[in-house]
């Protein structure tokens, strides 16, 4: 069975080097979701929204060894990974408010941001929609001859759509530049992962391809950058595609309404509590003298911050007009 | 018969529950429908009262929903299939057309394949381009399935405890902004048969046609209307397919007037058939003006509350063209 390369990354200089960088996406990728929460208590937002707190280092560590030229290709949960791909919160914001300054121009709504510029190809209201996509995106490098790669995330829930199965393999069979991104947050909806499959950990479904597999603990983002990283190499090097699981949890409800009858208020708090991915490379860095805590509560305020000025903007930009109803529908 | 008022989710999940207590053969799959309830809570407590081998959460796979519904329906049970958001019927697709509808027929109508899918559609709750489907009248288009679309709470569960009994693959629309609307439900089991239609109300100028919430809308448009003097006549067909066609052509041939309301998609849409039907029968010498439809535009649903609020017919244009088309101004 083909499996990853595993290099010994010198983990001290990554720190250095990437922390704060990381560290202060996550921040801002915390904030967003929990004013995105805000928002909708408050009444301002029509439609629903899939919040990732919790889920923070899966976007920012498998994003950071991407180009600004790679492809990302994301689910219903995306904000993070919109963010971590170099979205403007503002721009994300005004698309959850329905503004005509929002990304999709207030057609989309939360669940279809798409950044086209950053190589975002897209949030997505269908689970696992964007998984066969991949694969054309993929066979568009290959013939397009360029170096890019793309990343496909998506929940532990579509892993068993038929459609996950087709593309992993077409993917495979053709040495396609497909990073597999599972991110295994335990739930789909009410179900857990438990009972949903018999596998231990679905990356053990990479055997079936003929591909690496491997699983990765997803609130490490040292962790998921040292997979993502040499997941990416492989397939730049055109040896073909991976599949990744990072083993993450998600710590808002399912969506905007969700009573959470199917998992216990111990469990949240007990992975808010000891592995949050935010406090973890926090204190990592300040054991490592690279950071001080006060530095790190600053960040924390920038990031807020940013927010609320992206809410501000969103609040501030028109609504699209009626008129223009059927724009955008043909080419 | 003991009636009360209840919603159109309590009177679904009503249908649900003494279909289950009166034959063991139902029994209900799909997706978070256990401890969840439904995405919707049509579901919820059924889980307690009939435990998880009659009650069953499957995973996300919704060609495997539709599966397991034909292939246990094939071999004597009665399951009644959840697609979470009608969007998802997409995923099903194959084993719905391909397979459910023309498996009786190929096989020289020697098997019956007897399940209900049941799935809520309509736009209006801001959720977007691929949760606000309304795409029943694919389904109206395939022989072999037939196509139930209630708007009312009593219909609904009448409706379904049919839909249950009958012997075909029957897809069940529901519609998300109806499950909270209120209407008188017998408390005991009854059946309103499929393939009736029913005249909602009764009026001389106009002749409406309308499925599913615009059924309401229509209602409540000719409300209004009815303070100008203008009386529509409301007819909800109920079952899309097989289409009971005699009480629409009665109804044109009395008010020599007709309009189509639906919320899908005007083009390839629902209303075209009725048309059709219409221009094709005896009510066409009673006509006196154009045939008109009012239908969602040629557009995915958008996010923003304005103009999804825009995509789909309102009361105000149902008001606006019923108006203009019992006035002569057609
Ligand atoms: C094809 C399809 N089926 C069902 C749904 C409804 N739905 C949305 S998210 C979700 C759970 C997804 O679980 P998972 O893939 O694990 O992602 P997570 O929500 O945990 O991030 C479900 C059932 C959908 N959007 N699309
Ligand atoms: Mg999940």
């Amino acid at each position: 069975m083909a499996t990853l390369k595993v290099w010994n990354m010198d983990k001290t200089h990554i720190l250095q080097t990437h922390g704060r960088d990381w560290l202060y996406k996550m921040m801002l990728i915390r904030h967003f979701e929990e004013t995105a929460e805000q928002l909708y208590a408050s009444g301002k937002v029509h439609g629903t929204m899939h919040l990732s707190a919790g889920q923070e280092a899966s976007a920012v560590g498998t994003i950071a060894p991407l180009r600004p030229s790679d492809y990302i290709l994301s689910t219903h949960r995306g904000h993070g990974h919109c963010l971590a791909k170099g979205g403007t919160p503002a721009r994300m914001m005004a698309e959850f408010l329905g503004k005509n300054t929002g990304y999709c121009r207030g057609r989309g709504g939360s669940m279809h941001i798409a950044d086209l510029e950053t190589g975002n190809l897209g949030a997505n209201g269908i689970v696992g929609g964007g998984v066969p996509i991949a694969v054309g995106v993929g066979l568009s490098i290959k013939m397009r001859r360029t170096d890019q790669v793309v990343v496909v995330f998506f929940g532990d829930g579509a892993a068993n759509e038929g459609a996950f199965h087709e593309s992993l393999n077409m993917a495979s069979i053709w040495n396609l530049p497909v990073i597999y991104v599972c991110e295994n947050n335990r739930y789909a909806m009410s179900m857990p992962v438990t009972r949903s499959m018999k596998v231990e950990r679905i990356s053990q479904r990479a055997a079936a391809y003929g591909i690496p597999g491997v699983t990765v603990d997803g609130q490490d983002v040292l962790a998921v950058f040292e997979a993502a990283s040499q997941a990416v190499h492989r397939a730049r090097a055109g040896e073909g595609p991976t599949l990744i699981e990072n083993l993450t949890y998600r710590y808002k409800g399912h969506s905007k309404s969700d009573q959470q009858a199917y998992r216990t208020r111990e469990e949240v708090k007990e992975w808010q509590t000891k592995r949050d991915p935010i406090t973890k490379l926090r204190d990592r860095m300040i054991q490592a003298g690279s950071l001080t805590a006060e530095e790190a509560a600053t960040m924390d305020q920038q990031a807020a911050e940013e927010i609320v000025r992206a809410v501000e903007f969103a609040e501030d930009s028109p609504e699209p007009d009626p008129a223009n109803l059927l724009m955008g529908v043909y080419a | 018969m003991s009636t009360r008022e209840i919603t159109y989710l309590e009177a679904i999940r009503e249908a649900l529950q003494q279909a289950m207590h009166a034959d063991e053969r139902v029994f209900l799959i799909g997706e978070d429908i256990g401890v969840y309830g439904g995405a919707f809570g049509v579901t919820r407590g059924l889980l307690d009262e009939f435990g998880s081998e009659r009650v069953i959460d499957t995973p996300i796979s919704e060609a495997g929903i539709a599966g397991a519904c034909i292939g246990a329906a094939l071999t004597g049970m009665r399951p009644v299939g959840e697609i979470q958001f009608m969007d998802f019927v997409t995923l099903s697709m194959e084993q719905l057309v391909l397979q459910a509808a023309k498996l009786r027929y190929m096989f020289g109508g020697k098997a019956t394949v007897p399940f209900v899918l049941r799935t809520p559609g309509g736009a209006g709750t801001g959720a977007a381009a691929q949760h606000s489907e309304s795409l029943e009248n694919w389904f109206v288009h395939v022989p072999g399935l037939k196509v139930v679309m209630p708007s009312t709470p009593y219909d609904a569960k009448g409706l379904l405890l049919a839909a249950i009994k009958d012997d075909n693959p029957v897809i069940f629309v529901e519609h998300k902004l109806l499950y909270r609307t209120k209407g008188p439900v017998p408390t005991e089991m009854y059946e309103v048969p499929l393939s009736r239609s029913e005249v909602k109300r009764e009026g001389r100028h106009l002749t409406v046609v309308a499925t599913s919430l615009m059924v309401q809308r229509a209602l409540e448009a000719a409300e209004t209307l009815a303070q100008e003097g203008v009386e529509l006549e409301v007819i909800d067909p109920r079952t899309l397919k097989p289409l009971d066609a005699r009480p629409i052509i009665n109804s044109v041939i009395k008010t020599g007037k007709l309009l189509v309301v639906h919320e899908a998609v005007k083009t390839g849409g629902f209303g075209g058939e009725v048309v059709a039907v219409i221009a094709g029968s005896d009510a066409f010498d009673y006509l006196d003006a154009p045939i008109l439809r009012l239908a969602g535009a040629d557009v995915p649903i958008p996010y923003n509350r304005t103009l999804e609020y825009h995509a789909v017919p309102q009361v105000e244009n149902i008001v606006e063209t019923a108006r203009r088309l019992a006035g002569g101004e057609v």
